[in-house]
């Protein structure tokens, strides 16, 4: 990764240009034609380094979401998060050093199926979920500035 | 903060990524039947409302080297929680910051803060610098390490499939 990458992963994660050609704009700030822009964000992407050109959705302006988390038995660890990770509504989903040891969030268009979903885990799980929707996000979000060293 | 049906069509069309192509916009349009003129003005007006808090590259903090994710829980007296909140947003090293309710007996914590680090004392540290600089010796708190990663994806609000990306990743003890 040079220099130029390193800009482009940290520089452009806010005030991604909105015009007709914003790759055009990108290119012409680093002194790169367009087709090299393209090339270096794919390798990125490819690379992991990137998951997307993107918005960052306010949290409860789109849809519905909340933090979960259930105490697993240990040895059900697996089985319950692989039952929590194939949910559609799951996009997040970690263990944590808890005894509330799966962690998740569920993203529906609303909050009915919200709690469908809840309820869809405690039916197959057995365990009790434990739910933390978002009441205030105190967050800006401006990016987040990279340490290369 | 009421959002057209249009505006949700349109975020839901970006939700998987702009493309690689020269006029992104114009494609996203055509896709959802919408000007390109349409889309780009939306956009400017949904960051400038604050449903979007931003449009830019989405790094992906693991493969940069940020290999521990430390989720740091609080149980702030009410009374000091917006200022603590808005505290604690203002370090570079917290990534989230959110009030969610206690569920007592069993959870008393009411602020979440995100840590991404290199490793677990960077972390650990940089929790502790929240404590000290903010007075909060005597708050209980705790930082519940990811030890395991089973899924990450972007949001998708249930409209479109996906792919799903399910990696198993380990925080360095």
């Amino acid at each position: 990764m040079d220099d130029i990458d390193k800009k482009l992963l940290n520089d452009y994660q806010r005030g991604f240009p909105i015009c007709a050609e914003p790759y055009k704009v990108i290119a012409d700030q680093l002194g790169l034609e367009q087709e090299q822009v393209f090339a270096r964000l794919q390798a990125l992407k490819e690379g992991g380094h990137i998951s997307r050109i993107g918005a960052v959705i306010k949290p409860g302006t789109v849809g519905a979401s909340m933090l979960a988390a259930v105490k697993a038995p240990l040895d059900r660890l697996e089985e319950v998060a692989e039952f929590i990770s194939g949910m559609e509504q799951v996009n997040h989903n970690y263990k944590r050093e808890h005894d509330y040891n799966i962690w998740f969030v569920l993203n529906t268009p609303g909050q009915d199926e919200l709690d469908d979903a809840v309820r869809l885990i405690e039916d197959n799980t057995g365990l009790i979920v434990l739910a933390l929707p978002m009441l205030k996000d105190f967050h800006l979000d401006l990016g987040f500035a990279i340490k290369w060293h | 903060m009421a959002l057209s049906e249009q505006d949700l069509l349109l975020l839901q069309a970006i939700q998987g990524g702009l493309p690689l192509h020269a006029r992104p916009y114009e494609m996203v349009a055509q896709s959802i039947g919408m000007s390109e003129a349409d889309v780009m003005q939306r956009l400017d007006y949904l960051q400038e409302i604050g449903v979007m808090k931003r449009l830019g590259v989405i790094v992906r903090h693991h493969e940069l080297g940020y290999r521990c994710n430390g989720m740091c829980v609080w149980d702030i007296p009410n009374d000091r929680l917006e200022e603590i909140g808005q505290a604690f947003s203002a370090y570079d090293f917290v990534t989230l910051c959110y009030e969610r309710p206690r569920r007592m007996p069993d959870w008393p914590y009411n602020l979440f803060c995100m840590i991404h680090g290199k490793d677990r004392d960077v972390v650990l540290e940089q929790a502790e610098r929240l404590v000290r600089e903010n007075g909060l010796e005597d708050i209980q708190r705790d930082v519940l390490f990811s030890t395991k990663r089973f899924k990450q994806r972007g949001a998708h609000y249930g409209m479109c499939s996906p792919a799903k990306i399910k990696e198993v990743v380990t925080c360095a003890k």
